[in-house]
């Protein structure tokens, strides 16, 4: 049997996603830009995906930016408002709490000149509210926030946090990765007063190479890709038609009967909480029966070992796939950084797994998983360095 | 420039004695071999050297890759070919070469002429002295040096005429398959690839074997040691590359035996299946990586110990050299960029905190006996359940 629990990596593409984009890529293969049928065949496929992404947002079709994905959604939309609003001021906040597509661009901004804060989060992964609110500045442009974090799985009250900041400045741009939350909450920037909101489609069973910013009319953006003027000049390059098309068919299917898919998710991670907690020397980081964190990640700490990274491996010989980390971090050796943030006790540094659900997750994956880990487990303390 | 032929050189075959032969033909068919996937050439011995003629439309730098890539090559220059015989056009084609292949033509040169057809009305000398006035005409700064000269610019005369000047250093060494087979431990660090790569160059075919102990390595650090292989197999022939799951004996071992000579025990164990593949696979000797004094397993003492199980000779074309010297080497052949990917290879979940560093062989033998027959099983099985990759 096989368990696969690393959908905060990646999730597999729903069928009806991929035969969509197979016949985009083999029959409806226009370009938008091109002025003849295929071209304006191509063109209307876009405007479909706009609108049906935005209602899922409930916003403007013309507020959506299709780019290549969470990564260069977070680009754009960082680096393009702190470029754009350079007049306005020299100072952005973000969070020690972020993924590196938003942790690096900023470092890129303090290299070209912005005073750059990090706000820190409490051991729950919650934003220091104050902090923030003492941080912002009367030269203050942006702020980014994400969402949910990729690691623990932490819901960031982003409604309150935007209210602080443009209570203070309503002019300040906010800016969420929403990566990890788009689908797996309900989320609605009209609402929460979100002007940027960064997505990415293959952590929803689309394909990767798709995903959108999310630009709140008139918010002002400097382009990070100049070419040929496409999606009103914000993002030059051919659209990625089939990529697109993937997008809005895994849109279309995630947002049907929406809230009972939440409440599965919820489902899986409740009975693999319950399973793990009754496990010698388990620990799952950041729940409190106070505090709701995101319906698809549980972050995972096993005493007695030394490098999470083997118990991975072991449980991959029975077919049960998970993460170390975050997937991203992963390619870099070191310690999880979002685990430092929320001081998580230095033994699980280096041994915490994420274990992290999809729509097509079965109770039966989940209970398999836990059976191989209670396998696994005392074999992988057994040798482990002391 | 518009080269259509190399000329190939080699050193060492050339002292060779009445198997001279014998290493000429291989030096060939290795040619052969290395090119043909680029295309149709034509490569043949003559008069103590390899022509090659390159088909139309070839890769010039593909070329050029894979006769650097070609161990026995000690240097290859390309070549322009005349199909116009007539005088005033060879002049006019010499004139030509040097005026496009140097861009400053201030330097001392010397005309080599060889006329392989005697029919040719005009005699080698005359050919040269001929040559090297026209050049002198032609361009200002060039001076001739005829015992001493900075360039030596070859114009040989058969059915055809080839002009030549600049020589390529190759790999050197001698053509793969003159000599034995050895077997390789492959690690995924930087000094086994150039131990191979230094064995291979003396002409030995090369096999394999990499100690794999999932889940302790990943599948990445497995990946990494076939795109070793794949680099080393550039200069070689084909690589069989055995795959073998090594984690039950070491944790036998590790169960079993003193932690401290837990190193020492798991070499002799490798040294011990490494054999079993390379008698398979009628190797002569096996290769490692090890260096004196590079690591606890790698003293003398370690060594000693190490070496104690191996039946057949052990090649460690690195022994005395410094590391400094063994990454300048990879870099070189072009290993180093994967070995240093940061994939753990050998567990070292199982390297004890303070490894022995002057074992004693009897002490080593001793701890090896409280091994007992099930360590036999567990080498059975690894044998038999080993993946063989061919590259």
């Amino acid at each position: 049997m096989e368990a696969y629990l690393d959908n905060a990596a990646t999730t597999k593409v729903f069928s009806r996603a991929a035969q969509k984009m197979l016949q985009m890529m083999q029959k409806d293969y226009g370009n938008p830009s091109s002025l003849h049928k295929k071209g304006v065949e191509a063109e209307q496929q876009l405007k479909e995906t706009r609108e049906i992404i935005a209602r899922s947002l409930k916003v403007l079709p013309k507020e959506i930016i299709f780019t290549s994905g969470g990564t260069e959604a977070n680009n754009l939309a960082i680096i393009g408002t702190a470029m754009a609003n350079r007049r306005a001021g020299n100072h952005i906040i973000t969070s020690c709490f972020e993924h590196a597509s938003v942790h690096q661009p900023f470092l890129y901004l303090k290299e070209q000149g912005f005073d750059v804060d990090f706000v820190s989060v409490d051991s729950n992964g919650h934003i220091d509210l104050n902090q923030l609110i003492s941080l912002i500045r009367d030269d203050t442009i942006l702020v980014s926030i994400v969402y949910v974090n990729n690691e623990i799985g932490a819901i960031q009250n982003i409604e309150s946090l935007v209210h602080s900041v443009k209570s203070i400045n309503k002019n300040i741009v906010f800016h969420t990765d929403a990566v990890q939350a788009y689908g797996k909450l309900k989320i609605f920037p009209n609402k929460e007063g979100i002007d940027l909101l960064s997505v990415s489609g293959h952590k929803i069973h689309g394909p990767k190479g798709s995903g959108f910013l999310y630009i709140r009319e008139k918010s002002k953006i400097k382009p990070q890709i100049l070419g040929g003027g496409q999606q009103e000049g914000i993002r030059s390059g051919t659209e990625n038609v089939p990529a697109i098309v993937g997008l809005k068919e895994a849109v279309l299917e995630y947002f049907t009967d929406h809230e009972k898919k939440i409440m599965k998710l919820y489902e899986c991670k409740q009975r693999l909480i319950e399973q793990l907690l009754q496990i010698e020397g388990v620990v799952v980081h950041a729940i409190s029966s106070d505090v709701q964190t995101a319906p698809h990640i549980v972050s995972v700490g096993f005493e007695g070992i030394s490098r999470s990274e083997v118990l991975l491996h072991m449980l991959e010989e029975q077919g049960v796939f998970v993460s170390s980390g975050s997937a991203c971090s992963s390619n870099h050796p070191g310690i999880s950084s979002s685990l430092m943030a929320i001081s998580v006790d230095k033994k699980f540094l280096n041994s915490t797994l994420r274990f992290s659900f999809s729509l097509e997750t079965t109770v039966e994956e989940i209970d398999y998983a836990v059976a191989v880990l209670k396998e696994v487990l005392p074999k992988a303390r057994r040798f482990t360095r002391h | 420039m518009n080269y259509k032929a190399f000329l190939v050189k080699y050193a060492e075959i050339g002292v060779k004695g009445n198997n001279r032969h014998i290493f000429e033909k291989a030096l060939r068919d290795r040619i052969l071999q290395k090119l043909s996937p680029l295309g149709d050439y034509h490569v043949v011995r003559e008069q103590g050297r390899i022509f090659i003629e390159c088909p139309d439309g070839y890769d010039y730098e593909d070329t050029v890759e894979a006769l650097k890539h070609t161990f026995g090559v000690w240097g290859f220059s390309p070549v322009v070919v005349i199909e116009q015989m007539d005088w005033e056009n060879l002049v006019e084609s010499v004139c030509e070469y040097v005026g496009q292949c140097y861009e400053n033509k201030n330097f001392t040169f010397k005309i080599e002429a060889k006329r392989g057809d005697k029919q040719y009305p005009i005699t080698s000398p005359e050919i040269c002295s001929k040559l090297g006035e026209a050049l002198l005409k032609r361009f200002l700064d060039l001076r001739v040096d005829v015992h001493n000269p900075e360039k030596r610019i070859t114009l040989e005369v058969r059915k055809r005429a080839y002009i030549y000047s600049e020589t390529i250093k190759g790999s050197g060494g001698m053509p793969i398959g003159t000599a034995g087979s050895a077997m390789l431990l492959l690690s995924g660090g930087i000094d086994s690839p150039v131990a191979g790569y230094q064995i291979a160059k003396r002409g030995v075919v090369l096999n394999a074997v990499y100690f794999h102990a999932p889940p302790y390595t990943s599948e990445r650090a497995k990946q990494k040691v076939v795109d070793l292989a794949k680099q080393l197999s550039k200069y070689t022939d084909t690589i069989r590359l055995y795959i073998v799951n090594f984690t039950k004996i070491q944790m036998e071992i590790y169960e079993t035996c003193p932690h401290e000579q837990l190193t020492i025990l798991m070499r002799r164990f490798m040294m011990r299946i490494a054999q079993i593949f390379a008698e398979k696979e009628n190797c002569l000797g096996l290769v490692t990586g090890e260096s004196i004094g590079q690591v606890a397993s790698q003293t003398m003492h370690s060594l000693f110990a190490t070496n104690a199980v191996c039946t057949m000779p052990v090649y460690r074309p690195l022994i005395g050299l410094d590391k400094e010297e063994i990454v300048v080497a990879a870099k070189k052949i072009g290993t180093y960029e994967t070995s240093i990917l940061p994939y753990e290879d050998c567990c070292t979940i199982f390297v004890a905190k303070h490894p022995v560093t002057h074992p004693n062989l009897s002490s080593i033998e001793k701890s090896e006996l409280l091994l007992d027959e099930h360590i036999k099983e567990l080498i059975t099985e690894a044998v038999e359940s080993t993946e063989l990759i061919i590259i």
